[in-house]
């Protein structure tokens, strides 16, 4: 094989790309490592984000052109996001095409990968090249992070989505200077409408959950005050997540689970969480774990690596205050 | 109106999971109907219960799965669901999201020969694999709109219309029947059998079919057209064991202090 070629989607939820997010930032750090690095976006890149992209080695950025027929909030339907992955895909010749695995882009990057005849592994790990060259070995972590398994894709092109946090991110060597390409989409109108599409408020000051290094989760035990877990999420910089019983309470809006957000940082820490199977199996993968619960027969003290037996209403508003102390000092 | 369910029979969560060969290695008494399906039934259930010739409407429930997975369609008949089938075949086995998406499409399609489908209803995620790709790969292959992990759904005339909320977005979306809908576990609260159908779903004949009734061609379903193949598997190192403070009124500080000497702060 010549040197192969990477396609990596940036992926935003708005119709212009103002940020490169850290998981977009984790592929094009393992792009590199594969190859030549081309990018696939729906919108504008910003000069901001055309030069993070050129921090990170990427070669050209391919931005679609979709019929002006087409409403923009359209753009972001699987159908629609599946046939602009097929045509940068054949545009570049791309070896690769890596996507975040958001549920969106797991969606599009399968559908892409059917209209190919591609071989599809959702929720990598890690992506490297066999010794030899193809095939193409791809990383991951299942059974709720106990077992970790490597794949094969016997294809050309393989299609990957990658979880956040699997590697970190590090800029090129040398930075490169990306042009921006038109890539002309032809695609039929897509029989889904979209009625409405609101984009969400993120958090200003912390990180999302997908996302963070460190996640502080509350659940039941909060009994609803999530004041405590807040404050020791912003000591730790920290994003907050919930159960998914905390969330159908109405107590926080965003949960970590099966049905709710993976996250895999490396430091979880639970407040009154118990640990039930549902929870456990979108946060097991998490590098370390630490629980504080007031009862002792809680389940998640079996898989965690460091627990308190107590109160979280007065543990956690203690471990900010000495977090805080210790990065005064530092 | 007439609405397939698809359902999975997925290892318990609890039990004990490897992997040998390459392959997942189950054992059949530990598995049950995938816990978001049972959301998949209730939807499917309410849409035909409300359908202005609910007299006629029916709901059939599908799996891929060996003859073992025979609870998952026992369950489905104990919520009220009207038919069930099985598709078994040795060649299936192996098979990736492509060949999965394959037998679906066969079987959904061979049911539209009989009668028209107006729906396919699955969960958003089977709890083994997390893939959450097969509804909108069964959309694409059989060429229907696709409305997944919905949070609330409502039908009107032939036009269905969901809610959901994915990554970043709150989205409403619609799409006209027939097409492929994916509920989450906020969509609806999945009801308890009563006793009159536990009764009946003992004796409910099971159908099924194999590859070639579906004609299915081997090369492209199994192990045969998978693109992908498992080639290592070892299970994680256990856990370190816990370290478990008492807090006895310096819990938190323990806490802290923890973070900070393993260089996690």
């Amino acid at each position: 094989m010549t040197r192969p070629t990477v396609l990596v989607l940036l992926d935003s939820p708005e119709s212009a790309v103002t940020e490169v997010r850290s998981p977009v930032l984790e592929l094009l750090t393992i792009a590199r490592s594969l190859g030549r690095v081309d990018v696939v976006t729906l919108g504008a890149p910003s000069v901001e984000v055309l030069a993070t992209l050129g921090a990170y080695g990427a070669q050209a950025v391919h931005q679609a052109t979709l019929p002006t027929t087409l409403p923009p909030q359209a753009h972001h339907v699987t159908a629609v996001l599946a046939s602009v992955l097929v045509a940068a895909v054949r545009r570049t010749d791309a070896d690769v095409l890596l996507v975040p695995s958001s549920f969106a882009g797991k969606e599009a990057a399968a559908v892409a990968a059917a209209r190919l005849g591609a071989g599809f592994v959702a929720d990598a790990s890690g992506v490297a090249w066999s010794e030899e060259g193809a095939p193409l070995r791809v990383a991951k972590r299942v059974f709720a992070g106990t077992w970790d398994t490597v794949s094969t894709v016997a294809t050309d092109p393989a299609v990957v989505s990658v979880r956040a946090n699997s590697v970190a991110a590090t800029p090129a060597d040398a930075p490169t200077h990306p042009e921006v390409e038109a890539l002309p989409v032809i695609v039929a109108a897509p029989a889904v409408t979209v009625v409405t599409r609101e984009v969400k408020q993120r958090t200003a000051g912390r990180p999302p959950l997908e996302e963070a290094a460190v996640v502080v989760a509350g659940g039941r035990g909060t009994g609803g005050d999530f004041g405590p877990v807040e404050d020791l999420a912003d000591a730790l910089g920290a994003a907050v997540g919930a159960t998914r019983d905390a969330a159908f309470e109405g107590w926080f809006d965003s949960y970590i689970g099966q049905t709710g957000v993976t996250v895999a940082p490396r430091v979880y820490i639970g407040a009154g969480v118990s640990g039930a199977p549902h929870h456990r199996g979108g946060m097991q993968a998490s590098q370390v774990v630490v629980a504080v619960n007031n009862d002792p027969e809680a389940p998640i003290f079996e898989i965690s690596d460091f627990a308190v037996v107590g109160d979280l209403a007065h543990v956690l508003p203690q471990a900010a205050a000495a977090i805080r102390a210790h990065k005064a000092q530092a | 109106m007439r609405i397939v369910v698809l359902l999975k029979y997925v290892p318990d969560i609890s039990s004990d999971r490897r992997f040998a060969e390459g392959r997942i290695v189950r054992d059949p008494a530990e598995g049950s109907l995938n816990e978001l399906d049972e959301n998949a039934v209730e939807a499917a259930l309410r849409l035909v219960e409300a359908a202005p010739d609910a007299e006629t409407s029916h709901v059939v429930a599908v799996t891929v799965a060996p003859e073992t997975a025979d609870i998952v369609l026992r369950k489905a008949f104990q919520m009220g669901v009207h038919r069930g089938i099985r598709v078994s075949d040795d060649a299936l086995a192996g098979s990736d999201y492509f060949g999965t998406t394959a037998a679906l499409a066969a079987a959904v399609r061979r049911l539209g020969e009989e009668e028209p489908v107006d729906l396919v209803v699955t969960g958003m995620a089977a709890l083994d694999g997390l893939g959450s790709v097969v509804p909108a790969l069964l959309a694409d292959e059989l060429g229907w709109p696709q409305l997944t992990l919905a949070t609330s759904v409502a039908l009107d005339g032939s036009t269905l219309t969901i809610t959901r909320e994915s990554d970043d977005v709150v989205e409403t979306l619609s799409a006209p029947l027939p097409a492929v809908l994916s509920v989450s576990d906020a969509a609806n609260s999945p009801r308890y059998p009563n006793f009159k159908l536990i009764m009946a779903a003992r004796t409910k004949p099971v159908e099924t079919w194999d590859a070639a009734d579906l004609e299915l061609d081997p090369a492209d379903v199994g192990a045969a057209g998978a693109r992908t193949a498992t080639v290592e598997a070892a299970a994680r190192p256990p856990r370190p064991e816990t370290e478990l403070v008492v807090d006895k009124g310096e819990g938190g500080t323990a806490l802290a202090d923890f973070l900070i000497r393993n260089d996690l702060v």
